[in-house]
């Protein structure tokens, strides 16, 4: 039920906006509104935090797919809060969920995100730059943070740190002294959603402010949550950028026939078919593994380096499908291309 | 619900099955393959007794299904139990990924009806089924085969040439033909009383639609081994062209509808053939997905053993070359495998899975031939060596990209699936 909604959005409200909002860099406020309303995060947190569901990754994984089918920008953003309530759920303190949680739960979406990603070539997100360093009563970070998504509206950011070789995380109100937040990055795709690089000089937290308290958290286990949630976004660009060059192989006639009549075009779609289907079986494996409280660090790690490059070949099959149409902004094939392409490096960037 | 857990019976079967493996496949895997068309005797005792018991369930299931369908025996709420899944199809996809990972040429060895029993259940009545499997449940190893190839039909297998003539007066099938790439054809029918299940026309001229499938008994006179083939791997398996010269066989061994020759019958009996598939084809992906597993074990294994392990917290920019390989084997092999399962659940639920059984095959093959290949290349000379098995399990491994359709008809079908086109329309 909860998968129709979503598809129904994706496919009435979001393919409506998704070129003039990657062309204007901006997503319609009612739309982002009205994924909102779907209530796919709340369901996730448990009653006592106000929230009327239990957390599934499985659940996740079909959501996130199909948004991302729709657009991925409008995605992304849907899922910022997530970046925040997810980690809760999963390395909180009981003092912290009760704090944070309910937040989650309200009916205008939550001003909450977070920062992982720094701007390097040899980023590793077990190996950041950004460090923190406990003095007193409260944390010093240093480092800068690229591709936050919404940092400007922002209450609260969790920064991602490196704590004596420890990837560990701490929530960041706004009005920290030496936070800055910095200019809106220009990424290749995914241009709908504003993104933010941001300076951390001396920034002040309080000890209370880190994730799950002294003993911290087991950033692996986010990081294998994010990589499901990822995973299935591939999962849904690939299937978009497949199902439309299915249908537009059967309509474009060459030489007397639909150009699907050639295999070497029905065997791209049947490869790319299959490339859906079985990465979608990986994701949900994951999930399945996180679900039932396994550990999946390797199962993520390798399956998202798998999806990574799927993700890459299907849509690029599907510009090579259109030929010369595929390479106008007319059509959709090529910003799924270059959406594509980001997976790679978006580690962190969402989770559901 | 989406839910990957296996059912306990199954964990439990495959204990035993790596037993099976490790006992009386692997050591003798490098003789066998050195020294082709020798039988797996340790393979064959073993498992002769874990057969014989997997046939007996089977007939037990037909037999509890005739007599509810006939009332005999005043069970009436059989015919409305809500459907269970039937955990059958995935018993025996998980049994071949395990034998395979032992040994691929061996398994093909399994005195069982295999591929013959197959297509016996897809084509066949319950009344047939019982009769030709009872054989499986007693006495001296048996063995199951199907005949469909011919020289001049492979993958356009409606096109084949092996005539079935009936004559009136004995109420007997006559079969004359050729039949080539039999898999277990001497096991079953020269040294053994097995069954091999034999696709031919009953009129040449209705093409498909003259297709039937008969099943041809251990030694029925008139059927010779013309050849055995020399493998590239699978070399413990015979593969043989068989030679039907007037062979008789009762009426009552042509599976399915006996109104063979009304007009109007439509292709059922290809349509059974290409039902066999539907099952046949996962398990081939199943053994494929075997060997790929030994192929990957072996080589993490080998390379750990050097010191050469993934990191998997590693950014992309430090991975070494190795690191990616194996990582990227990994994923192959879990995603072809995560197919295959799909497809055999599939079955398992009675659901239609033509384009899923296509689409595991395919992928499997493909999967096992790069990751063996791979293996093979990332253990330098030792890979190369006959020393160990990798090589082996390479030249093992290309079969499932070829055979019960190479990749291309597999693809091919996966195409017209998603395009919902006809044969004419994408040829």
């Amino acid at each position: 039920m909860l998968a129709d909604a979503i598809a129904r959005y994706a496919n009435e409200r979001v393919r409506k906006v998704f070129r003039d909002a990657e062309e204007d860099s901006v997503i319609p406020t009612d739309v982002v509104k009205a994924g909102w309303e779907i209530g796919i995060l709340p369901t996730g947190i448990p009653e006592a935090y106000g929230g009327f569901g239990e957390y599934s990754a499985i659940t996740g994984a079909l959501a996130a797919e199909g948004f991302a089918w729709g657009d991925l920008a409008v995605t992304l953003n849907l899922m910022v809060p997530n970046l925040v309530a997810i980690p809760l759920m999963l390395a909180g303190t009981e003092a912290q969920k009760g704090a944070y949680l309910p937040q989650f739960c309200d009916e205008a979406m939550p001003r909450m995100t977070a920062a992982l990603t720094e701007p390097r070539i040899q980023f590793n997100p077990y190996k950041l730059k950004t460090t923190a360093s406990l003095a007193g009563e409260s944390y010093e970070l240093n480092g800068t943070k690229t591709a936050v998504p919404l940092a400007d509206n922002a209450k609260f950011i969790l920064v991602y740190a490196n704590e004596d070789g420890q990837t560990q995380g701490f929530l960041v109100p706004m009005d920290a002294e030496g936070l800055e937040i910095g200019k809106r990055n220009k990424l290749m795709g995914i241009n709908a959603l504003p993104t933010f690089t941001i300076a951390l000089t001396g920034c002040q937290v309080p000890v209370e402010n880190k994730l799950g308290g002294a003993d911290g958290i087991d950033f692996g286990l986010i990081l294998a949550h994010s990589r499901v949630a990822l995973g299935a976004m591939a999962v849904g660009v690939a299937r978009a950028g497949y199902e439309y060059a299915r249908e537009y192989a059967k309509e474009r006639v060459q030489f007397g026939e639909p150009i699907a009549h050639r295999q070497s075009i029905a065997f791209m779609l049947a490869e790319m078919a299959t490339d859906v289907d079985e990465t979608r079986l990986l994701v949900w494996e994951a999930a399945w593994l996180l679900d039932k409280g396994k550990d999946a660090a390797r199962e993520t790690a390798v399956m998202k380096r798998h999806i990574d490059e799927m993700v890459v070949r299907t849509a690029d099959r599907a510009v090579q499908i259109l030929g010369g149409y595929g390479y106008i902004r007319e059509y959709p094939v090529e910003l799924w291309l270059r959406n594509a392409r980001g997976f790679a490096t978006f580690d962190g960037l969402a989770i559901v | 619900m989406i839910d990957f857990e296996l059912p306990e019976f199954i964990k439990n079967q495959n204990q035993l099955i790596q037993m099976v493996a490790e006992q009386a496949m692997r050591p003798y895997s490098r003789d066998l393959d050195e020294h082709e068309h020798e039988r797996p005797q340790a393979f064959v005792e073993m498992t002769w007794p874990f057969a014989q018991q997997m046939v007996k369930r089977d007939l037990k299931g037909l037999e509890i299904a005739l007599n509810g369908r006939t009332g005999q025996n005043g069970n009436g709420a059989a015919k409305s139990a809500p459907t269970k899944p039937n955990y059958a199809i995935l018993s025996l996809i998980m049994m071949i990924e395990q034998l395979s990972w032992g040994d691929a040429g061996q398994y093909l060895c399994l005195p069982h009806p295999m591929l013959g029993g197959a297509a016996i259940q897809s084509a066949g009545t319950p009344e047939q089924q019982i009769r030709f499997f009872k054989r499986f449940t007693e006495g001296e190893p048996k063995w199951g085969a199907m005949a469909i190839t011919e020289a001049g039909a492979g993958s356009d297998n409606s096109s084949m040439r092996t005539t079935a003539v009936l004559d009136p007066d004995s109420n007997e099938w006559i079969l004359n033909g050729e039949k080539i790439f039999i898999t277990s054809g001497g096991l079953a029918l020269e040294e053994s009383d097995g069954v091999c299940v034999v696709w031919a026309t009953v009129d040449p001229k209705a093409g498909r639609a003259g297709i039937k499938s008969f099943v041809v008994e251990g030694h029925t006179p008139g059927v010779t081994i013309a050849k055995a083939e020399h493998k590239l791997g699978i070399r413990a398996s015979d593969t043989v062209t068989l030679h039907f010269d007037n062979a008789r066989i009762p009426y009552e061994n042509l599976l399915g509808s006996a109104e063979v020759r009304q007009k109007g019958a439509g292709t059922k009996g290809f349509k059974g053939a290409m039902k066999t598939f539907d099952s046949s084809r996962p398990a081939v992906a199943a053994s494929a997905m075997g060997i790929a597993r030994a192929a990957l074990e072996f080589t993490q294994e080998k390379l750990a053993e050097e010191g050469i392990a993934v990191d998997y917290t590693k950014g992309t920019h430090e991975l070494t070359a190795v690191e990616r390989d194996l990582m990227e084997m990994e994923a192959r092999h879990k995603g072809a495998w995560l197919l295959t399962l799909r497809a055999a659940a599939q079955m398992a639920h009675g659901q239609s899975n033509r384009l899923e059984a296509s689409m595991c095959k395919f992928r499997a093959g493909e999967a096992v031939t790069w990751i063996t290949q791979k293996a093979v290349e990332l253990l330098g000379p030792m890979g190369y060596s006959r020393e160990w098995l990798v090589e082996k399990w390479m030249r093992d491994a290309k079969i499932n990209d070829i055979y019960e359709g190479t990749r291309q008809i597999n693809q091919l079908i996966v195409a017209r699936a998603i395009l919902e086109y006809t044969r004419r329309e994408l040829k």
